[in-house]
């Protein structure tokens, strides 16, 4: 049995209620008991003094990539269940491209029991959309929610059939899932290894062009609209495709979309040098679509952050720019870009983001947290958004090191996570996070 | 640190300076290949890898003459371009190089950025020879000489590059070395060879081929990659000569006195007619030569050349003039 | 800065003309064949110094001397070690050097390093029936066995001392400086 904890002095940001106030909060029995000014100290229960800090429901992120089963070196559950409460984050949604890939009953389940083995970040599996994530055959949708599956994605790969895509859009709405699609045509990205640009040209890499993106968004909000399925957009890159979603918002349209820190962050120029840690899919793109991605997330045309985090071995990533994989971590540095490159580059506020990362990815996803209503599951983080550090990819607890953001000086980092009350990320002092 | 860097990667990041020191140190390399003895003592004793990872003979060739004519030790490696693993191989080439404490590499790779890769990681002189679709920079050089020699300068000329310039490292190497010079360049060739962005590089494009022969002082050709085109960027050989081959018909209505090159090899009947290749405008073969002293002069500004070790010989022997 | 910088006139322009008379009529007697006598100068100064003698020499009504020209950067034995590589000179050999006479000209012979390096380039392209050697000065501290067989002036130096050659055709006039640099 958890003891009781009482969080005194902080400022207390709750985006589902609108609060946002420097009060204590308590945690008993895993669930949040009380939130008000001068709480009384918990019977046998422990009092930390926040002051000077936020306190906020622990941070969602709908899209990770933990290689487990199958490459293990990489990342593991647990391992990463530890690189995401170290980053704030309460509980993530991890991508079926395992190896077996998670598309049955039996293989949603081990996520699940590898999540609460590890008593770290709830890890929710997200099932494949079709066997083998091959793109021929449905996968059974109602055997791997009833395992726990809270989605269902092939990400990694786009789901390239129509056919397939609104079959899974109609099938899902029995279980109210959100489809999760990586918006790609594959004829126009085949081989493409950065955005096609200027930047490509002049590199000599064959580029992915921006509308190898919009075709899939366009494709997928007509099925969203044509079945009323709930489809979710992941890593959204392009001004083209936030065009498209603020449109088929407008028509009430049942779509939710997702950006990556990186591509609020950074533009193809970061792949000059031929720096593989540029390297991703979707690939970075160019300073209109930068701002075209914040102004989204600003109007909720985008409704969420997440990192898209994909370890790597380090010596895959050690190779010529054609041959690495593409992906980098984020769930160490997703907070902390975040935070310095909208809150302290006044995009948004701290409450905003603090939505944008936690309430509405919950809520998208139809999870628990998000929010610290009485009664509420105790997922809290505590973050120091004054004290910078330094990132330092050797010091990350995930298994990979793969990050463009290493030496970079950010502020904006959680303290500490708490996961149904229990205390599963403690860093007291500023400096403990390798800066 | 020599007066072009430790690696000549690309011209993209030279400076005009250090390109016209390029180009004035070939001149002297050419007497070189003129003597009855074709050899200098100045790279005795070093150790040169040609490390070929996608096959060329007459480049490789003309490396190994440059080199061998400079008094270096030449071996040449022919890796087999397996696809699967390149670039695992391509660390642990150059891990062992490093381990054999090889003087300089001469490189030719399918991957744009492995000249790069490979000179950031050994401490040996890295020279690219052409690495996948980015630059081929002595290529881009000895075409500059070639048409200084002929044209008596860079600045001012207009000079179109023909064919496929999407998938070509020397039509980037060219665009480059002539911009920093002070040529006007421009392109010529379906709009489906042609890469993204390249206005915004200061380039003209010309649709029509014979739009391009009247405009240019000097074409350079470029061959079309059979091997690395997908499918579908032109319908047929045969209708890219019609529309874009340089034929002595063509050539024939040029308002001035055209020069023009080609990188080789040719598909004649394709990219060019052969009376062309062979006839009075074209000096593809003063090309070939170019490019023997041009590789001489880049082994020689790379070699050596540890300022510190000048300066304690200097403090012992003050003397102006001649020793 | 040497806290001495003393300077002194070798040869001023008189005594350069005089010198190069001399070395002349030096080499006239050294090769009496005019036919057989090639002039080769060292880049950069010993080109214009072998210039004047051939002309000194074809003054006295004889047959043309020819001439010619070497840059021996590319056999320096020091390449290792120089800094930015040095500008190459021209190298212009008149024609075939097998029955001649050639006569090395250079406007100081300090360690003999350069005429070294001119030896072995030399031997590249041919083998004459006799090599010899003409400077304007010789500064002594050689480093290597090898001698002038004509010397313009010769003065002792010292390793921090300079010798500057100043030749009408590069730098406007005609003057050879010593720089002391004070004792080692």
């Amino acid at each position: 049995m958890t003891r009781p904890l009482l969080l005194r002095g902080g400022r207390v940001i709750d985006p589902s209620r609108g609060i946002d106030e420097v009060a204590d909060l308590l945690l008993q029995d895993g669930k949040v008991a009380g939130l008000g000014r001068g709480l009384g100290a918990p019977d046998g229960g422990e009092v930390r003094d926040v002051t000077g800090l936020v306190v906020a429901p622990g941070l969602v992120d709908v899209h990770v990539h933990f290689r487990e089963p199958g490459n293990e070196d990489e990342e593991t559950v647990a391992t990463g269940a530890r690189a995401a409460v170290t980053g704030g984050y309460t509980a993530v949604c991890a991508m079926p491209n395992t190896d077996p890939v998670t598309d049955n009953q039996a293989a949603v389940g081990f996520i699940v029991r590898q999540s609460v083995r590890a008593g770290l970040a709830r890890v929710y599996p997200i099932g494949a959309v079709s066997v083998g994530q091959r793109g021929e055959k449905l996968a059974e949708f109602g055997e791997m929610v009833g395992a726990g599956a809270v989605a269902v994605s092939d990400d990694g790969r786009p789901v390239a059939s129509g056919h397939l895509m609104r079959t899974a859009l109609e099938y899902s709405r029995t279980f109210d899932i959100p489809v999760a699609d990586h918006c790609e045509e594959p004829t126009l990205f085949a081989g493409g290894v950065m955005h096609e640009g200027l930047v490509s040209s002049r590199l000599g890499l064959k580029g992915i062009p921006a509308a190898a993106e919009e075709i899939m968004v366009a494709r997928d909000v007509l099925l969203a609209e044509l079945t009323g399925g709930h489809v979710h957009l992941c890593h959204m890159s392009t001004r083209g495709s936030v065009a498209l979603i603020r449109r088929a918002k407008e028509r009430n349209v049942r779509v939710t979309a997702e950006v990556t820190p990186h591509h609020l962050t950074l533009t193809d120029h970061a792949c000059e040098g031929y720096d593989t840690n540029a390297k991703m899919n979707p690939p970075l793109r160019e300073a209109a679509d930068v701002a075209a991605l914040r102004q989204a997330l600003v109007e909720g045309v985008i409704d969420c952050i997440a990192t898209d985090h994909a370890p790597h071995a380090y010596d895959e990533k050690d190779a010529a720019f054609d041959d690495a994989p593409f992906g980098i971590v984020g769930l160490e540095t997703g907070f902390g870009v975040a935070h310095t490159e909208l809150v302290e580059g006044g995009v948004l506020s701290l409450p905003d983001l603090i939505h944008r990362m936690s309430t509405a990815p919950a809520r998208a996803f139809h999870l628990p947290g998000g929010g610290l209503r009485i009664g509420a599951v105790a997922d809290v983080c505590v973050l120091d958004v004054r004290t910078p550090w330094t990132v330092d990819a050797a010091a990350f607890h995930s298994k990979s090191r793969n990050s463009p953001f290493g030496g970079r000086r950010l502020t904006g980092a959680a303290r500490m996570t708490l996961v149904a009350g229990r205390l599963v990320h403690d860093a007291p002092a500023p400096g403990a996070r390798g800066a | 640190m020599t007066a072009i860097g430790k690696d000549l990667v690309g011209l993209e990041h030279l400076s005009p300076e250090q390109i016209r020191l390029i180009l004035d140190t070939a001149e002297p390399f050419k007497e070189v290949s003129e003597r009855p003895i074709k050899k200098v003592p100045a790279l005795r004793g070093k150790t040169i890898v040609n490390l070929f990872f996608e096959a060329s003979t007459r480049t490789r060739i003309s490396f190994e003459f440059a080199e061998k004519r400079l008094s270096a030790d030449t071996v040449n490696v022919a890796v087999s371009g397996s696809s699967v693993s390149k670039g695992e191989t391509l660390v642990d080439t150059a891990r062992n190089l490093e381990a054999m404490r090889i003087d300089m590499v001469v490189i030719r790779h399918g991957s744009s950025g492995a000249a790069q890769f490979l000179g950031s990681r050994i401490r040996s002189n890295v020279i690219n020879a052409g690495d996948g679709k980015h630059e081929h920079p002595t290529q881009g050089l000895l075409d500059l000489l070639t048409i200084r020699d002929r044209h008596g300068r860079i600045a001012g000329l207009k000079v179109c590059l023909v064919g496929d310039i999407l998938h070509s490292r020397v039509a980037r190497s060219n665009l480059w070395g002539l911009t920093k010079l002070g040529a006007e360049v421009g392109v010529c060739g379906p709009r489906t060879l042609l890469p993204r962005g390249i206005e915004e590089l200061g380039v003209q494009v010309f649709d029509r081929i014979e739009q391009a022969i009247e405009w240019a002082d000097v074409l350079n050709v470029l061959r079309l990659q059979l091997e690395r085109m997908e499918k579908g960027f032109i319908p047929s050989l045969r209708e890219y000569y019609r529309v874009f081959g340089v034929t002595q018909e063509r050539l024939a209505q040029a308002r001035r006195d055209i020069t023009v090159m080609h990188p080789g090899p040719m598909n004649r009947g394709v990219e060019i007619d052969s009376r062309v290749a062979d006839g009075p405008h074209s000096v593809i073969l003063d090309q070939v030569t170019n490019g023997v002293a041009i590789r001489m002069a880049v082994l020689y500004l790379l070699a050596g050349g540890k300022p510190e070790l000048a300066d304690a010989a200097k403090r012992g022997s003050a003397g102006g003039g001649a020793e | 800065m040497t806290p001495h910088n003393d300077r002194s006139i070798l040869l001023d322009a008189r005594a350069f003309a005089r010198a190069l008379q001399r070395m002349a009529v030096e080499i006239t007697a050294l090769a009496p064949a005019a036919e057989h006598l090639v002039l080769i100068g060292i880049q950069r100064r010993g080109v214009e110094l072998a210039e004047r003698l051939a002309q000194l020499i074809e003054k006295d009504g004889g047959p043309s001397v020819r001439r010619g020209a070497l840059d021996i950067t590319l056999y320096r034995d020091d390449l290792e070690t120089v800094g930015p590589k040095p500008v190459i000179g021209e190298t212009r050999i008149p024609g075939d050097l097998s029955d001649s006479h050639v006569v090395i000209v250079d406007d100081v012979l300090y360690t003999g390093r350069t005429v070294r390096a001119a030896l072995d380039e030399l031997a590249d392209f041919g083998r004459p029936r006799r090599i010899s050697l003409c400077v304007l000065v010789d500064r002594g501290g050689r480093e290597l066995p090898i001698a002038a067989d004509v010397v313009g002036k010769a003065v002792k130096t010292g390793p921090r001392d300079r010798v500057d050659v100043g030749v009408k055709e590069l730098d406007g006039k005609d003057e050879v400086t010593v720089v002391r640099g004070g004792p080692a």
